[in-house]
């Protein structure tokens, strides 16, 4: 993998690092105090944690009815959070498997962060179909496991039992992946550490050793992994879209369902991945390693996957007209122009439109644009998925059972829950394990270091990289 | 995997290109490396130590394969055998219904297994306390390593002949 690199291209290694100072500038932000602002934060999120935990026993202990839902709105805030934060899961994975198999460098910069973020938000998913169940309790009801009732198998036919495998499968894999590239890294923090903290780090260490047997096999691990999670990340997301698209409701029976789906949920996933990184790279000062030419390269996908979703709302538009079928034609005249226009329109601004911006390098390589980008894609991926979901149901085949939808502050209550549980998560992370991949970034400094490479480098050696 | 105590003699180099020159100098000595630890993967090194291609990718394609099997033996047996019920009008054994769920317990079962092999050839497991050489080899070290049980002084001065030669920075010796 250390191929020449072209002279010209732009470094993503700044300051001229060594290989002590990776270690040093990455492994900083877990050790000493933590700083106020974290505190602070972590505070703050953990309100949002107990909002989460209140709302959800609230719903448990008074049942499904303290939401707002009636005959035909029968699930709709619960699975837009769900299909969102699903959504926002999908980039972790994306980053270390698709770019791992295309050898984008960049990636070594944002993989860590990005696959601990696909871990929180499967986790921030996985509790909306939990709860939306009523009894919890009876939630392991969705495996096929011998039972005393026949045994009574599920439903193997069904679009949401795939969903069960697709959801336990991707976050199973995703842990493996994130874990087995982490551990490398946690023996690099127990190799700094005494004491108890080195006791602590030497057990999740694993006793890694950095012999070049184990490399060999975790390098070939890695891109089998990542051979493995390429078509599972693609899956995940269509067979989402299969809870939709084999339903026979106009404005979800549709053949784009998967690809726009998948789309939409890269596209959210490297808008939350933005947001995240850009504060983390100011917060941990690592602006070094996580650098504009980064930035340029997620706002690049986020142009492309942007386009691709605008393309699918036109093309899903203009097929509901070709198609000739007033039951289609209505459901789409409706989300425009009907009673929830409001949400129509937001999802078009600010996933269609706003994008486009990043044509233009000067607002790609900005980091405050970026910033405010990436919470506008994260807004309009939202309404995507409410316009989707709430204002089909909201308008139903029969004219007297239309509705208009608004949530119950318990489901209010529970979103933003799930908001503090997501930060929760991350944060803590931040300080026990390292937010960007130690040995990985060591691995592109001599092809991608700004000492070797760029306008300012320096010296040019590829000398002898042995076989390859 | 713990035998007798090993002794170890090991020098550190500073750089991964040293460290790649260092080791096909001792293979054109006919050294015999006992191993070789860097803080990242070293490209070039594998053949130079004779590694051969990991074989994770037999296991990976053995678990997914039994995955698969797993998965559409099971969902066909449920429902042509043991409790048949009709959906939608569709057969009893409606094949396309089943692939998703095959292919996501191909991945699950080929993921488990590979991730498990992995960790059991390479001794490494949650608690286990391998024994290492210097703490600063997870950091910018890179280390060659000759175990030296039985050793005559004159193979030992050899070798630390060998690491002044090659540039190392500093050795040291270790009983692991």
């Amino acid at each position: 993998m250390s191929a020449v690199v072209s002279p010209i291209r732009e470094p993503l290694i700044n300051g001229s690092k060594s290989y002590h100072d990776i270690t040093e500038d990455i492994c900083a932000p877990t050790e000493g105090a933590p700083s106020p602002t974290w505190v602070l934060c972590l505070a703050i999120s953990f309100l949002g944690v107990a909002l989460f935990g209140f709302c959800v026993f609230w719903t448990v202990y008074f049942g499904i009815g303290t939401w707002n839902l009636n005959r035909t709105i029968n699930w709709s805030w619960d699975i837009t959070n769900f299909v969102w934060w699903i959504g926002i899961g999908h980039a972790g994975t994306l980053i270390s498997a698709i770019l791992l198999l295309f050898r984008q460098k960049w990636r070594t910069g944002v993989n860590r962060a990005a696959e601990a973020m696909t871990i929180f938000a499967v986790i921030c998913a996985g509790q909306f179909p939990l709860i939306h169940m009523g009894r919890i309790w009876l939630a392991f009801f969705i495996f096929p496991y011998p039972n005393t009732r026949g045994p009574l198998w599920v439903n193997f036919n069904s679009p949401l039992l795939w969903d069960v495998f697709a959801i336990s499968t991707y976050f199973t894999i995703s842990l493996l992946f994130w874990y087995t590239g982490l551990v490398p890294d946690l023996a690099t923090l127990r190799d700094r550490s005494k004491g108890l903290r080195r006791k602590i780090y030497g057990f999740f260490s694993m006793g890694w050793t950095g012999s070049a047997k184990h490399w060999s096999r975790f390098e070939s691990l890695s891109l089998i992994l990542a051979g493995l999670a390429t078509p599972l990340v693609l899956s995940v997301h269509t067979i989402v879209s299969f809870d939709f698209a084999t339903s026979v409701i106009p404005g979800w029976h549709t053949t784009i369902f998967p690809p726009y789906f998948v789309a939409g949920a890269i596209f959210s996933g490297f808008a939350m991945v933005l947001t995240l990184m850009l504060i983390i790279r100011k917060v941990y000062n690592l602006q070094d390693y996580i650098t504009i030419a980064h930035i340029e390269s997620m706002n690049k996908v986020i142009l492309l996957t942007g386009s691709i979703v605008g393309t699918a709302y036109l093309t899903e538009l203009f097929i509901s007209w070709y198609s000739g079928y007033i039951y289609e034609q209505f459901a789409f005249f409706n989300r425009a122009l009907g009673p929830y226009w409001w949400s129509y329109f937001g999802m078009m601004a600010c996933n269609v439109l706003s994008p486009q911006i990043f044509w233009f390098k000067k607002y790609r390589r900005n980091i405050f644009i970026t910033f405010f980008m990436s919470i506008f894609i994260n807004i309009g991926m939202w309404f995507e998925r409410f316009v989707i979901i709430a204002t089909t149901l909201a308008r139903d085949y029969i004219p007297s059972s239309w509705s208009y939808y608004v949530p119950s502050w318990v489901e209010i209550g529970i979103f933003i829950g799930s908001l503090g549980l997501f930060f929760f998560l991350f944060l803590i992370f931040s300080r026990v394990a390292p937010v960007i991949a130690i040995a990985e970034v060591k691995s592109i400094l001599k092809s991608s270091g700004d000492q070797y490479s760029g306008k300012n480098a320096v010296a040019h050696h590829h000398e002898e990289e042995g076989a390859h | 995997m713990k035998s007798q105590n090993k002794e170890i003699l090991y020098g550190l180099y500073d750089d991964d290109a040293d460290l790649l020159k260092a080791v096909k100098e001792a293979n054109k000595e006919h050294l015999e490396v006992y191993d070789v630890f860097t803080p990242f993967p070293v490209h070039g090194l594998d053949p130079l130590l004779g590694i051969s291609e990991s074989r994770l990718h037999i296991a990976g394609f053995v678990f997914g394969a039994m995955g698969t099997l797993t998965a559409f033996l099971f969902m066909s047996w449920v429902f042509t055998r043991d409790w048949p019920i009709i959906f939608g009008g569709k057969p009893y054994w409606s094949v396309p219904a089943f692939i998703p769920i095959t292919f996501e317990l191909t991945v699950l079962f080929s993921g488990i297994g590979m991730v498990v092999s992995y960790y059991i050839v390479n001794g490494l497991g949650f608690g286990v306390d391998n024994p290492t050489l210097d703490d600063r080899i997870t950091d910018d070290k890179f280390c060659i390593a000759f175990q030296t049980n039985g050793y005559s002084d004159a193979e030992i001065e050899n070798l630390s002949n060998f690491f002044s030669k090659t540039g190392a920075s500093e050795v040291s010796s270790k009983v692991i």
